[in-house]
């Protein structure tokens, strides 16, 4: 278990400095700030609505880590198969859940620099008014989990190919389908083929739904067990899929 | 202790091609194996079985007495591996490479400078400590590989084709540092660049279409051609009857068959009856007849030759069967 630890850790460090060799790191960091800001600012009408909350700033999370979470993700597996560095770290002594925890915590954790950078925003609803910090607290971590959740997913699909152009689509196809699942037009889709229990069963697998309960401040374990066991979920498949598809 | 490296049987397909039927070989210390064969033999594959990036579909590959695919984290401890085109971090400074290879193979603190210290001192890569390995060129990018492969000083080393598509000088420096890890390490190099396996291999296991078709020394090799230790001779072209006449008299001699003409000259070729043909014996019988000789050698026969006898015959054979290119 420690040295599992270890060796992940090691492999974290190396893969989140990679992120920072080049500009990749710097347009991200940028356009992440400054989308999640304008979004709250001109779409989300964080102004006009008064409130001092980071509602509208929040609320657009979803659709801004459909695009920007699968690129961060894309490279994570199609790089190494795509170099051949895969045969190299698959030969060290370093078991694939070890590599793969080690990607994904570093990928998370650039994420995480990612949603801290956007702290002006939290300055800026602090300085004009009293918001209940509590939510914006938990509103990051929610956030947070669900960047995730989307970079599991992403992380599952970059292993399944060498080409990052298709780990990209793919992985913010899946994202979408899961982010939808809980509208009214799939719900119907749905419905008119499946039994209840189905319909159900796909309408609580929704992004968005949990996502808004821990927006308006509730953070409940149904929502924790969901994004931690969609993260487990889609780190076995990348397991599965880096196992099968290493030497293609 | 026996063998470091040994592989039982193994046995890979890849969909309908079987890449590597069935190969077995062991690797003890002080031996350098060169493992040799065409494009698409199953080189690689095999190497990847031995090292434990791929699973066999039967068999197995044991090093040090650890079992690659059931005890991976002690083989692979125990060997360091370069893999085909030495593929590295392309991003990252040559010491921060070799430091992360030094972290994962288990070193901390003052050990993991230590450890860089000295595999670079044996690659030479001091020049370029501090450079990203992008901007290297081809031959300090493999000597990078070679560095993390034998960062850790490991009992066993692997290496895919180390020395293509390196210059004669790089392939040079190349292979001057596998002769000198030789003495204490197994060795396996994969190659088809047959010099190699004079220069550096003390055994050679040639593979065609995934399975071994000679394993000996290079010498054990060679006499496998036609023509070893037959005699060669250049006579001028006019007196060639009288030549080859006198030849096939020759009690040593079985027989004899011309090469070919050129520039007055004639090549013949006498093959011995038995044993070896002394040059001395050839030129006393040629000089009794007051033949002049302009060359006269032994032939050892080159590698290249044995190579194309017993990988071509399986060549053609695949061609008539209509089947494709077995899977590199």
């Amino acid at each position: 278990m420690r040295e599992t630890f270890d060796t992940s850790w090691i492999i974290a460090k190396r893969e989140f400095r990679a992120y920072f060799a080049t500009p990749l790191a710097i347009v991200f960091l940028t356009i992440f700030v400054a989308s999640t800001g304008a979004f709250a600012f001109y779409i989300g009408g964080f102004f006009d609505r008064g409130q001092a909350d980071l509602y509208p700033f929040f609320a657009y999370h979803p659709w801004l880590y459909l695009l920007l979470v699968p690129a961060v993700a894309m490279r994570l597996w199609a790089e190494e198969r795509k170099t051949g560095t895969i045969e190299l770290l698959m030969t060290l002594p370093v078991s694939p859940v070890e590599a793969i925890l080690g990607k994904f915590f570093a990928a998370w954790a650039f994420i995480g620099l990612a949603l801290v950078c956007t702290f002006p925003m939290w300055i800026t609803v602090n300085a004009l008014g009293d918001p209940d910090n509590g939510v914006i607290l938990t509103s990051y971590l929610g956030s947070f989990l669900m960047a995730g959740a989307f970079l599991a997913i992403g992380s599952f699909v970059s292993a399944m190919t060498k080409n990052q152009v298709i780990a990209f689509i793919l992985a913010a196809t899946i994202a979408f389908l899961f982010t939808m699942s809980g509208f009214e037009m799939v719900q119907n889709a749905v419905k008119t083929w499946l039994p209840d229990l189905v319909t159900q069963a796909v309408s609580s697998m929704s992004v968005l739904a949990h996502f808004e309960r821990i927006t308006r401040g509730v953070l409940e374990a149904p929502t924790l067990v969901y994004f931690v066991s969609m993260i487990v979920f889609f780190l076995f498949a990348t397991v599965l899929a880096v196992e099968q598809k290493k030497a293609e | 202790m026996g063998a470091l490296i040994e592989a039982h049987q193994l046995r890979k397909n890849f969909g309908d091609i079987t890449a590597v039927d069935g190969i077995s070989l062991s690797v003890a210390r002080g031996e350098v194996l060169g493992f040799l064969g065409p494009n698409g033999a199953g080189k690689s594959t095999t190497m990847k079985m031995i090292t434990g990036f791929l699973e066999p579909d039967s068999g197995r590959a044991v090093i040090c007495g650890h079992d690659v695919q059931e005890a991976p984290k002690l083989a692979k401890a125990k060997f360091g591996y370069v893999p085909e085109g030495a593929p590295s971090y392309s991003e990252m400074t040559t010491r921060a490479f070799l430091a992360f290879i030094a972290e994962i193979r288990g070193y901390r603190g003052g050990e993991i400078a230590k450890r860089i210290d000295a595999a670079v001192e044996k690659t030479g890569l001091a020049p370029v400590l501090d450079q990203t390995i992008e901007t290297l060129s081809k031959g300090y990018k493999r000597r990078v590989g070679v560095a993390q492969a034998i960062l850790h000083d490991p009992p066993v080393l692997v290496m895919d084709e180390p020395t293509d598509g390196l210059d004669p000088n790089q392939k040079h420096h190349v292979r001057e540092l596998i002769k000198a890890m030789a003495a204490e390490k197994a060795i396996i190099i994969s190659t088809h660049i047959l010099e190699e396996v004079e220069a550096v291999c003390t055994r050679a296991v040639v593979i065609n279409r995934g399975t071994i078709v000679a394993d000996g020394t290079a010498e054990d090799l060679l006499h496998r051609i036609r023509h070893h230790g037959a005699v060669s001779i250049r006579v001028p072209t006019e007196r060639s009857e009288a030549a080859i006449r006198v030849l096939q008299a020759a009690k040593h001699v079985a027989g004899v068959e011309t090469l070919g003409k050129a520039n007055g000259h004639i090549h013949i070729r006498a093959f011995p009856r038995e044993g070896a043909l002394e040059t001395a014996d050839v030129a006393a019988v040629l000089r009794a007849q007051q033949i002049p000789i302009d060359e006269l050698y032994i032939e050892r026969g080159r590698l290249d030759e044995v190579f194309r006898q017993i990988t071509t015959s399986d060549e053609q054979k695949r061609q008539t069967n209509g089947e494709g290119a077995a899977h590199a």
